[in-house]
């Protein structure tokens, strides 16, 4: 049976504006992959927790409250105590000023509005379809 | 159950309806052999709500311009609440700021008035939207991102310092903690020496949209309906002029809706208000006439006319002909308009002056009570200064420069205009009637049918996007591969740690035991019956912040969390 | 592959090799039959309680309330959540843990969400294997939740050493659906959503169902009412689920159970082998062939699985791990 991937998308931070967040993890259900979906509210913790129980494949961060700044570092941070291979990229309202330091913590990528579904799909696929 | 009866009666209306609009009627139709095959655009493009176009249209002459227009301020209100409209006073120019601490934005507040602004309007940060201090755990990374951090009556002090809460009118986006909120700022208002009656303003209020749409909830909806009704009741008995609800659509379309959901979603939503106030025994003469709605301005233009058009017509006939009300003011449905947020593109970001100008212009040409017009950087981060005078001045020229404003509904009487708020009206009442096969909003809420419909529409929508179906410039075509350069806002990085500190402060000094008795009165009331409003604005004046009081209303209310539909 | 390694972590309670294992045994990597043969021998013999239900109907809320009552009791808890997968694209959105959040920094919480995937007998071996996994890791109570009521649910419902149906006042699709296909399979009724009209008289509707049976075999399921978002009436679920669970003490009843479900997980492992097998020694078009001769009428189906069983067995290799 075929690898299965795994993507967890979740909402760090208070705002609740998850359309972003929703059609992205439909187009990657559509794209035949397991979407985990953790809800609004998540706090790092919460959210490194769950990939690590889901064993997943990839994070997709969403904000667009601006909290970014510090919760999306501080997600990395627990990924790397905790040891774990993950692709963890970021969506949201994300100045691109922000962009290097997000990158700089070991976000892969960062998707901007605007940014086509299909290519956030494609980088997923691309990039986990080697992982086994 | 008047809803039910709301929804039933219309089944008349709705045969009536039939003769200007039904299959074998549809007048404003014309043939479509009209246009050549070979014609680049071809004709039968679907709008945003997906209604299916003509290339033109004919005159209707079944159409009965007593029953469906009126004459402006006159019932069913289609073409306007004022016989005058903008001719006696422009709409109120109203734009939504905030961000950082109360000292930051009370700048912000006065650089607005000074250029032109005419009315205020808050935009809160997400804690503050929750009901949490800045000091708060949840409140990590959000400290004044989207909005100004208000967590006492002190702040809400600073946040109006300078500014007489007598002359100006402002406007409050506060939804689970309205009601404390509100009470923080009768407390400036008194702290100012202005009276409750001589006070003009909203607060947002509407929790329904948000239970669909927003997701800033924080009670179940029973509860979170009672703390409305409350605001209802306390402000016609003492703050006549405000209002104390803004029944939102325009949060509902940003998630993703049609226009046509936007109008229907956010009608149904008030009429449960009407509902459940009169429920309460309130008078809705007297009450109604105190709801406000707030609506988007999307791109397609007479679709959006079309849509205030329709929304005004249904309210006048629920308000008269459902419910029995008698007074015009209840039937006149009062909107204020903000430009479609979603519409903006991070890519060619001066593209979004053009998009907020021809927005904006559709809110105008709709009758609109006040307008926020978006900046043009708001896909990217906070407005800059410069951005928002840009935003304000787009409605200055539309309001001196344009000559829109000196004919009353300068569209009323168009072939397609009148055909198109038909449609609008004729597929609300369908969703209306949804609507009630869910026993209501709230069995729908609890249903997840709106969620479900939106997420469905949103999702179709940015297919398209993507199929190239649907252009977005300089998003899927038009596009230029130059760096974005647009300076964004950065918050005084000091700010939170000063606030907090400004908040901690007030828990130390604050009285005690005036404090404390305040807390528990509150509890009782909370967990009995009567009208929230004086204990909680009790508690804001005997310092409790606002994570404090909202904290009791947690202990005794209960949370919600919503089912999640993807 | 040998993941024996990975078996023995998850004997000292490493969380991060029970989540590994879990998805090696979805997606049958090669290899992890040995694994799971480890994992057997050092489960402990936690509870599996199965919670199913019809869309919406609280179930996951319902989980996360009892979980709290586990863990306020000191009972380290697991939870598997199963969701539908799409025939059509082969995704699927794993929303359950939504509802869970609060336990998400819980180290005394294992919550798993699955899809269904490819089928039946597969899914539920996975699923009894997940269920292995988090025992032998150390997890004192199970939660499955499961969706709808086909096949599949009753499947991995029979899992469990109690079956909760959850339902809620409503159109009556509800009551409907749970005639269908859950109704041999509950131990106990739970009409969630009491606080909205017609709770009662869904309840009424139910105990009226179970009327029309003569024989319970000594245990008549409960119809209990429950507001799971309150925390309403999990108290008296809770004592139900412990009463029927005092009755899987008595051995007669105890050993049927198991024996079925002992019976039900070798036949399915059987019918993966075989499925297995076939897929191993008998390429795609040759098989393709075969069922256009079906369909082609110039065979008949015997014949026809007849040549395949020949075809699968011809290497002489027997099916692995046999
Ligand atoms: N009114 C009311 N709502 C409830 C109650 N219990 C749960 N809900 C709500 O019902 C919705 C669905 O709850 P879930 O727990 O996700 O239901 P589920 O059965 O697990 O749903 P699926 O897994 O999607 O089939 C949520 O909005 C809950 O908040 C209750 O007792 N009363
Ligand atoms: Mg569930």
């Amino acid at each position: 049976m075929a690898r299965k991937i795994r993507v967890l998308i979740a909402k760090p931070g208070l705002d609740g504006h998850d359309r972003g967040a929703k059609v992205v993890a439909r187009a990657l259900r559509d794209a035949g992959m397991e979407v985990i979906y953790t809800g609004l509210h998540q706090s790092p913790e919460q959210i490194v927790q769950t990939a690590l129980q889901e064993d997943v494949d990839a994070i997709g961060l969403s904000s667009l409250s601006g909290a970014h700044d510090v919760l999306f570092p501080r997600v990395m941070e627990l990924v790397k105590k905790n040891r774990m291979k993950v692709l963890v990229t970021a969506g949201g309202i994300i100045p691109e000023e922000d962009i290097p330091a997000l990158k700089k913590c070991g976000i892969a990528a960062v998707f901007g509005p605007g940014t086509p579904i299909d290519d956030i799909v494609k980088f997923h696929k691309e990039r986990l379809s080697q992982k086994g | 159950m008047l809803m039910a009866l709301a929804l039933k009666k219309k089944g008349k209306a709705g045969a009536r309806r039939g003769n200007s609009s039904g299959q074998t009627a549809r007048p404003g139709r014309q043939p479509k052999a009209v246009v050549p095959e070979t014609a680049e655009r071809r004709a039968g493009y679907p709008n945003l709500s997906w209604i299916e176009t003509d290339p033109f249209y004919v005159q209707d002459r079944d159409f009965d311009y007593g029953e469906r227009l009126g004459l402006p301020g006159e019932y069913p209100f289609t073409r306007g609440i004022h016989r005058d409209m903008y001719l006696g006073r422009l709409w109120t120019m109203r734009q939504f700021a905030g961000f950082g601490s109360a000292f930051e934005t009370n700048r912000r507040f006065k650089y607005l008035l000074s250029h032109g602004e005419t009315g205020l309007s808050v935009a809160f940060d997400y804690p503050t939207l929750y009901g949490y201090d800045t000091d708060d755990p949840h409140s990590e990374g959000e400290y004044g991102k989207c909005g100004v951090a208000v967590s006492s009556l002190e702040d809400m002090t600073v946040l109006f310092d300078g500014i007489p809460l007598d002359t100006v009118s402002t406007s409050m986006t506060i939804n689970g903690p309205a009601s404390v909120i509100w009470a923080m700022y009768l407390g400036a208002a008194e702290a100012q020496g202005v009276s409750k009656s001589r006070l003009r303003g909203t607060i947002q209020n509407d929790v329904l949209k948000e239970y669909i749409a927003q997701k800033s909830f924080i009670f179940p909806p029973a509860p979170s309906m009672r703390l409305v009704i409350d605001t209802f009741e306390y402000g016609m008995h003492n703050v006549p002029s405000w209002n104390t609800i803004s029944i939102s659509g325009y949060h509902i379309r940003e998630a993703g809706s049609t226009a046509v959901q936007e109008l229907a979603f956010t009608l149904a939503d008030g009429l449960e208000y009407v509902r459940q106030g009169i429920e309460r025994g309130l008078d809705p003469n007297l009450f109604v006439p105190r709801l406000s709605f707030f609506f988007n301005a999307h791109n397609d233009f007479f679709e959006e006319i079309a849509k205030y058009r329709a929304a005004r017509r249904i309210w006048a006939r629920e308000m008269k002909e459902s419910f029995g009300l008698t007074s015009e003011r209840a039937m006149k449905l009062r909107f204020h308009t903000q430009t479609a947020g979603c519409t903006l593109t991070a890519e060619q970001p001066e593209n979004n002056i053009t998009r907020v100008s021809i927005q904006a212009m559709a809110a105008v040409l709709g009758g609109t009570q006040s307008l926020h017009t978006n900046s043009l950087d708001e896909a990217l981060a906070l407005p800059t200064e410069k951005a928002v005078r840009t935003a304000l001045r787009t409605q200055q020229i539309i309001a001196y420069e344009s000559g829109i404003p000196n004919v009353v509904d300068p569209l009323g009487g168009s072939y397609y205009v009148e055909w198109l708020t038909d449609q609008m009206e004729e597929r609300a009442y369908r969703i209306f009637d949804e609507i009630s096969m869910y026993g209501g909003v709230i069995g729908a809420i609890e249903r997840g049918y709106f969620q479900k419909a939106i997420t469905e529409s949103s999702y179709r929508y940015q297919k398209e996007v993507e199929r190239k179906e649907r252009i977005v410039v300089g998003v899927n075509e038009f596009t230029t591969d130059e760096p974005l350069e647009i300076p964004t806002l950065r918050l005084d990085p000091k700010g939170r740690d000063r606030q907090v500190a400004r908040l901690r402060k007030l828990r130390r000094t604050r009285d005690r035991s005036k404090f404390e008795s305040a807390m528990n009165r509150l509890r009782k009331i909370a967990e009995g019956e009567e009208n929230t409003m004086p204990a909680i604005l009790d508690a804001v004046r005997a310092k409790a912040t606002l994570g404090e009081v909202t904290g009791v209303l947690r202990d005794v209310f209960g949370e919600y969390s919503e089912q999640q539909i993807i | 592959m040998n993941y024996t390694a990975l078996a023995k972590s998850i004997f000292r309670g490493d969380r991060k090799a029970a989540a590994r294992l879990i998805s090696i045994v979805e997606d049958e990597e090669e290899g992890y039959e040995d694994a799971m043969k480890l994992v057997f021998s050092g489960t402990k013999g936690a509870g599996v309680l199965g919670v199913t239900g019809p869309p919406g109907v609280g179930k996951s809320t319902l989980v996360f309330e009892l979980a709290k009552r586990y863990r306020k009791n000191g009972k380290s808890v697991g939870i598997v959540a199963v969701d539908p997968t799409s025939p059509l694209t082969g995704g699927a959105i794993l929303g359950d843990r939504i509802r869970m959040t609060d336990l998400a920094g819980d180290q005394g919480v294992f919550i798993r969400s699955m899809g269904t995937r490819g089928g039946t007998g597969g899914l539920s071996l996975q699923a009894s294997n997940t269920i292995r996994i988090l025992d032998a890791m150390g997890c004192e109570e199970i939660i499955v939740e499961t969706v709808g009521a086909g096949q599949t649910q009753v499947d991995i419902m029979g899992l469990a050493d109690t079956v909760v149906v959850v339902t809620m006042p409503g159109t009556g699709d509800e009551v409907q659906s749970i005639k269908a296909g859950l109704l041999e399979i509950a131990d106990i009724y739970v009409v969630n959503k009491m606080d909205l009209p017609g709770a009662m008289s869904t309840a009424a509707d139910l105990k009226s169902m179970l009327n029309l049976v003569d024989d319970w075999k000594g245990w008549k399921p409960p119809v209990l009412l429950a507001s799971a978002n309150s925390g309403r009436g999990i108290d008296e679920l809770t004592g139900s689920i412990g009463g029927h669970r005092s009755r899987m003490l008595d051995p007669v009843v105890s050993m049927e159970r198991r024996s079925k479900q002992a019976r039900k997980e070798i036949f399915d492992i059987i019918t993966g082998q075989i499925m297995h097998s076939i897929a191993s020694n008998i390429q795609a078009d040759e098989l393709d062939a075969i069922v256009r001769e079906v369909v082609e009428k110039k065979t008949n189906p015997y014949d026809a699985a007849r040549k395949i069983s020949i075809a699968a067995s011809r290497t002489g290799k027997p099916p692995k791990a046999l």
